[in-house]
């Protein structure tokens, strides 16, 4: 049983400066971004849960400003 | 004996200055007004401590870590901790941020005027400490020929064993904050950059970098030479030193003074002169700071610890006070306007966010009505959401003037006001 | 030989028609780009899709243009060698027409690259090579004119002007989008919703 502790924690981070609020984001994964009343994303600062965790890269991937990342905090592979 | 950069020298050399519990220490003593010379400089402090090898660098950046010194730009960051996260990088730079952007504040600019070496020696000190062979000093506008003069002084002198470059701030509210700083002098934006790298990792040309306020810089050029106890012999145990503050609004006579961290707010501004007026509530800390009830705050010692339950602070060492016949919301509205204006439009919530709760703010202020939810929303969402701490700035100013406030905002529902003054300073507007 | 011959027609044959099919399959990548860049709330046309779309189709293409080359070099009428197909104006074979597809190929395949490489590439250094896309569009399309003897077939000529117009009327909103700036956000106040200036970057 591979023990919960072997994970790091992974956390989406928008850098907010690129960010252009174009709003793909939310669009490919509402369950962890929203958008304000301006269009620009809100994301949930917890960690991602891991059956998120392969739309999360892709969502990152699909963000034409390149803002959105995914932090790995802590040793082990996420 | 050289080992502890010369403070025991220093205390026998300097007189007064060095007796624990004298103010002031960085501010020339009441009474002089011009700047303070290079000769008038050395004669006050004594020579600073020189030619520091890496053990000495070690040992200074050890004793101001027992001194306590924190930032004097209004974070309050640990100094000791920034210094030996610069030290640890590879051809660190230095950076002395007299930019000032507050225009409520004038201590910076007070502090560069009057006491230009003190400055100029702790920016050169942190310089050898953390192993850095240039300083870049940005001050603002109004400083910037005294700051000229006194570096050329120095280079007459031969007194610097590093490089000082001097650049007049970007005349902006957001140009003082410390990434707008370092892109400001690389490529003369005054625009706060992302924050992953850090910039004691990668600033300035991309070197590790150590921004400090030129207050932090004076504090430290003072600790080198007289030690951590002296430097504690004012001020409380958690909080130790002096701060400058800058006094304002309906007080006789508005200053910047120098005091000790904790001394009771009604002191200070009993030093300023005293209130001209009842006083109805102070602006504590900044136009990033928090409006407090006059009542509740004038018992208070001006101190983080004295003031953390009242949800205020000493911020950037502001004391505005507002009296009775002045209208908060007004105030507030004014400058809320000027700070969302002041946005680098780099961030969407605080490029649009910002102008949009300005104008519920005006609404507010003007009785025009509002819709409250839609201000507390807007509130919610801008928070904590720039690439700066511009936008977390203004709802916190506004949050504390809605609790400070709440019974002038009642008053303002069928379109009563209560002021008729204006208190708080704010900049012409900016051509669009 | 009336059998190499007919070889030969077939390769001819299916090097045209993935042409074509190649040059409809890059048009509607650049459609979907510009849709995607300037696509309004998320609700009417979704961004997200369009964008994807744009990148799947752009992949998709590679095996046009790989079907469309291969075919081209490995008939044996005509003399077109591997080198011409990347390096403009080497083929003896009608040298300009082949060297401008050559030339597409080229700049397409920087975008290509760029584009599967732009996290590593930052976004700066992306945007720059994928402005060549603007520029490898038009050069694929006058390859298409002067390599291709079709356009005397009716639907080909459709294809083609279809094809041109559609990406001509994609470039005007594209630099229309460009010249009038970015779009004023939501919500604001009835009048107060001016955003303030930007700092120059």
């Amino acid at each position: 049983m591979t023990a919960l502790t072997d994970r790091a924690v992974v956390r989406l981070r928008v850098d907010i400066i690129a960010c252009d609020g174009r709003g793909l984001c939310a669009e490919a994964l509402p369950e962890l971004i929203t958008l304000d009343d301006w269009g620009f994303p809100i994301i949930d600062r917890r960690a991602i849960p891991p059956r998120l965790l392969a739309d999360a890269r892709e969502t990152a991937r699909a963000c034409p400003k390149l803002a959105l990342r995914l932090d790995r905090e802590g040793r082990g592979k996420p | 004996m050289r080992g502890t950069a010369g403070l025991s020298s220093g205390i026998a050399a300097s007189g007064a200055i060095a007796l624990p519990g004298t103010l002031p220490r960085l501010l020339p003593p009441a009474g002089a007004a011009a700047a303070v010379s290079l000769p008038g400089h050395l004669a006050r402090y004594g020579p600073p401590p020189a030619g520091l090898g890496r053990p000495q660098r070690d040992s200074l950046i050890a004793e101001v870590d027992r001194a306590g010194l924190t930032g004097r730009g209004g974070a309050g960051y640990p100094t000791a901790r920034k210094l030996a996260a610069v030290a640890a990088g590879r051809s660190p730079v230095v950076v002395a941020n007299g930019t000032e952007g507050e225009p409520a504040s004038a201590k910076d600019k007070a502090l560069m005027a009057r006491s230009p070496h003190l400055v100029l020696d702790g920016a050169v000190l942190a310089a050898e400490m953390v192993g850095a062979r240039e300083v870049v000093i940005v001050a603002h506008r109004a400083a910037r020929r005294v700051i000229d003069d006194a570096v050329a002084e120095r280079g007459r002198a031969a007194l610097d064993r590093v490089r000082i470059k001097v650049r007049t701030a970007a005349d902006r509210f957001v140009a003082g904050e410390a990434s707008a700083v370092v892109h400001w002098i690389e490529r003369g934006v005054p625009a706060p950059k992302a924050s992953p790298p850090r910039l004691s990792e990668r600033g300035l040309h991309g070197a590790p970098t150590l921004v400090q306020n030129v207050e932090t810089l004076a504090h430290l050029a003072l600790i080198a030479r007289y030690g951590a106890a002296w430097f504690r012999s004012v001020g409380t145990p958690a909080e130790p030193g002096s701060m400058l503050v800058t006094v304002l609004g309906a007080v006789r006579e508005p200053a910047v003074l120098e005091i000790a961290i904790g001394t009771g707010i009604g002191q200070v501004l009993d030093q300023a002169g005293g209130p001209t007026a009842p006083l109805q509530a102070l602006l504590l800390g900044g136009y990033f700071g928090d409006w407090v009830p006059a009542a509740a705050a004038m018992s208070r010692p001006f101190s983080s610890a004295g003031l953390a339950d009242l949800g205020a602070g000493p911020g950037a060492g502001l004391i505005a006070a507002l009296p009775a016949d002045a209208c908060g919301l007004r105030e507030t509205a004014r400058v809320v306007r000027y700070l969302a204006g002041e946005s680098a439009g780099q961030c969407g919530p605080c490029r649009f966010g910002l102008d949009a709760i300005a104008g519920q703010v005006e609404q507010l202020a003007d009785g025009s009505g509002t819709d409250p939810g839609l201000l507390w929303r807007w509130l919610a969402q801008v928070d904590g959401r720039g690439g700066c701490a511009h936008p977390s700035g203004v709802v916190r100013l506004i949050r504390s003037s809605l609790r400070t406030f709440s019974g002038e905002q009642r008053r303002h529902a069928p379109g009563w006001c209560s002021g008729t003054a204006s208190v708080l300073p704010v900049p012409p507007g900016r051509a669009r | 030989m009336s059998a190499a011959f007919g070889g030969s027609q077939a390769l001819w044959f299916v090097s045209r028609a993935s042409g074509l099919a190649l040059l409809a399959a890059f048009s509607a990548t650049v459609v979907l780009g510009v849709a995607a860049r300037l696509g309004s709330a998320p609700k009417r046309w979704s961004r997200l899709a369009l964008g994807e779309l744009h990148r799947s189709l752009a992949l998709f293409s590679v095996s046009f243009l790989g079907l469309h080359v291969a075919t081209a070099i490995a008939d044996p009428y005509v003399r077109i060698g591997w080198a011409a197909a990347v390096l403009p104006f080497v083929s003896p074979y009608r040298t300009l027409a082949i060297g401008l597809g050559a030339l597409a190929v080229d700049l397409g395949g920087a975008v290509l690259v760029t584009s599967l490489v732009r996290r590593r590439l930052g976004y700066r250094g992306w945007r720059v090579v994928h402005w060549l896309a603007y520029l490898a569009w038009p050069v694929a399309f006058v390859h298409s004119i002067m390599a291709g003897n079709d356009l005397r077939i009716w639907w080909v000529a459709l294809v083609e002007a279809g094809c041109a117009f559609a990406v001509a009327t994609a470039m005007v909103a594209r630099l229309l989008s460009w010249w009038r700036g970015p779009e004023p956000k939501p919500p604001g106040l009835p009048g107060r919703s001016v955003p303030t200036e930007r700092i120059p970057v």
